[in-house]
């Protein structure tokens, strides 16, 4: 059965009026004076706030974006020769496997300072957290999508004269797209608010940086503006990846549209 | 032009496989039957070049293909088609494996789509095709890649049964026009009467051929021959011979 674009609007009826209802609770509860404006700004002031700074959180978030892209991109690229490596040699990952999982339990507040300290001001140790981060769900998708791959696909290949790198691109490779998406999507999260972070502990520059500014001049209102942005661009990358998945996954929808 | 000869695998202690010979001429097809756990899959991968035996040799055309993937290919009951490739790209993987250039390996295919009974499918994905067109896709598979020998293990059991019927006389019908010789690896009595041209009864621990059976008729066989005294005598013969 085809599935028509009217049902999938729908499915997200109910989410978007929680939203408006969340929204108009919030204005509320402003309007009324029940909390003062300069703890919890109203939805119109936040509104207001992002209208009159949208020049400057367009011109940081440029910095932030390109910050998030390069990490998530060096973070795919270590990603994707780990979880071969890992796939190839048996060895690797008995090895790595637990360094990784350790890489993860850090606290994330607590290295980025170190990294400041041996990485400067710049963009590199925000790259750097970026990459800790996000390197980690792409492996493990990775590493898990090859590992599902159907064993008796790999003997037929086999029995058809296929060695090791033909198994890979023909069966390996492509079963793990769909586990490398979900990768992608987490990672692309954590890409934005890691790079938030790194910025907010130290640079010149971001949403981050914009953030510790507004925060030291008590302006609540450009806060939420900035949290609302960054949220914002966070859906919007994960939007991105979806759409870029069901284009390159054809069959799954092919799938859908049978049963 | 397929022989098997005195062919013994065993896993450390357990002893699956002694001495099996068994011969596939031109045109032919035989059948391996067996109970479950008898044996079968081994011998299909020693045949496939997957698995090498202990003992024996597996000979193709006279050439010595013992242990060696590549040879014979073989198609199962699971169509094992990837779902992520077209029916085309699917049928193409041996003749890509192989080095043939894509657009040519899938013009190969596409030459043979109809005959198979698979026209206009080429471009969809396998999960859009039933389960009798995904298994002919399978065998196209299988035939591209050698065009001699089809090793096929219970292809037809999840199909239900008028598929299934209807799968076997297209499966005879095909094999007469490609002159494919098929080895063929069922649990199925019936099945294995209905179109062998031999029974090779694969029996006991570890397992070997006690019985060669002759099924006399032509192929192909009639629609009532399931239902002759004939067949009921050869399903007497095999169940006597299996001690079933």
């Amino acid at each position: 059965m085809k599935r028509k674009p009217q049902s999938t609007i729908r499915d997200k009826l109910p989410a978007a009026a929680a939203l408006a209802g969340l929204v108009l609770v919030w204005q509320g509860v402003s309007s009324l004076g029940l909390v003062p404006a300069f703890m919890l700004p109203s939805p119109v002031m936040v509104v207001r706030a992002f209208i009159s700074d949208f020049g400057l959180l367009m011109s940081n978030s440029v910095t932030t974006l390109k910050e998030a892209f390069l990490g998530l991109l060096i973070g795919v690229g270590l990603g994707f020769v780990f979880a071969v490596a890992m796939d190839a040699f048996p060895i690797v990952r008995r090895a790595f496997y637990p360094l990784l999982v350790i890489t993860q339990t850090i606290p994330t507040v607590a290295i980025a300072p170190l990294l400041v300290l041996w990485f400067g001001y710049e963009t590199m140790p925000k790259v750097v957290l970026i990459v800790i981060t996000t390197f980690f769900p792409l492996t493990v998708g990775l590493t898990d999508g090859f590992r599902e791959a159907d064993p008796d696909a790999i003997s037929l290949l086999r029995s058809m004269g296929a060695g090791r790198a033909k198994i890979f691109r023909y069966i390996k490779l492509p079963s793990a797209i769909p586990q490398f998406f979900s990768g992608l999507r987490i990672a692309a999260a954590y890409s934005v608010v890691g790079a938030v972070i790194a910025e907010w502990l130290g640079g010149f520059s971001g949403l981050g940086v914009y953030m510790t500014r507004v925060r030291s001049a008590y302006a609540f209102d450009k806060m939420f503006a900035v949290i609302i942005l960054i949220s914002a661009i966070s859906l919007l990358l994960m939007g991105l990846i979806g759409l870029a998945e069901r284009v390159l996954t054809p069959w799954r929808r092919a799938r859908q549209e049978r049963s | 032009m397929l022989e098997v000869e005195n062919v013994s695998v065993s896993f450390g202690d357990n002893h699956v496989l002694r001495d099996v010979s068994l011969t596939l001429k031109k045109g032919e097809l035989v059948s391996i039957l067996g109970v479950s756990g008898g044996g079968k899959t081994t011998l299909f991968n020693v045949i496939s070049g997957l698995l090498k035996p202990d003992d024996g040799r597996v000979l193709l055309e006279g050439r010595d293909v013992t242990g060696k993937p590549g040879s014979i290919s073989y198609m199962l009951q699971k169509d094992m088609l990837l779902p992520y490739r077209t029916i085309e790209d699917n049928c193409a993987l041996p003749l890509l494996l192989r080095g043939t250039p894509k657009s040519r390996a899938r013009e190969q295919v596409r030459e043979h789509l109809a005959e198979f009974g698979l026209e206009g499918t080429g471009r969809l994905w396998p999960a859009q095709l039933s389960g009798g067109m995904r298994q002919r896709a399978a065998l196209l598979r299988t035939y591209l890649f050698s065009q001699e020998v089809a090793l096929l293990d219970e292809p037809f059991s999840a199909l239900d049964t008028i598929t299934k019927s209807a799968m076997h006389r297209w499966y005879l019908d095909i094999m007469d026009r490609i002159r494919l010789s098929t080895l063929f690896i069922t649990h199925d009595m019936d099945e294995a009467i209905l179109l062998s041209d031999r029974i090779c009864l694969l029996t006991g621990k570890p397992g070997t051929i006690t019985k060669v059976i002759t099924v006399e008729p032509p192929r192909p066989r009639g629609e009532d021959f399931p239902l002759s005294p004939e067949f009921l005598e050869y399903k007497r013969t095999i169940k006597a011979a299996i001690g079933g």
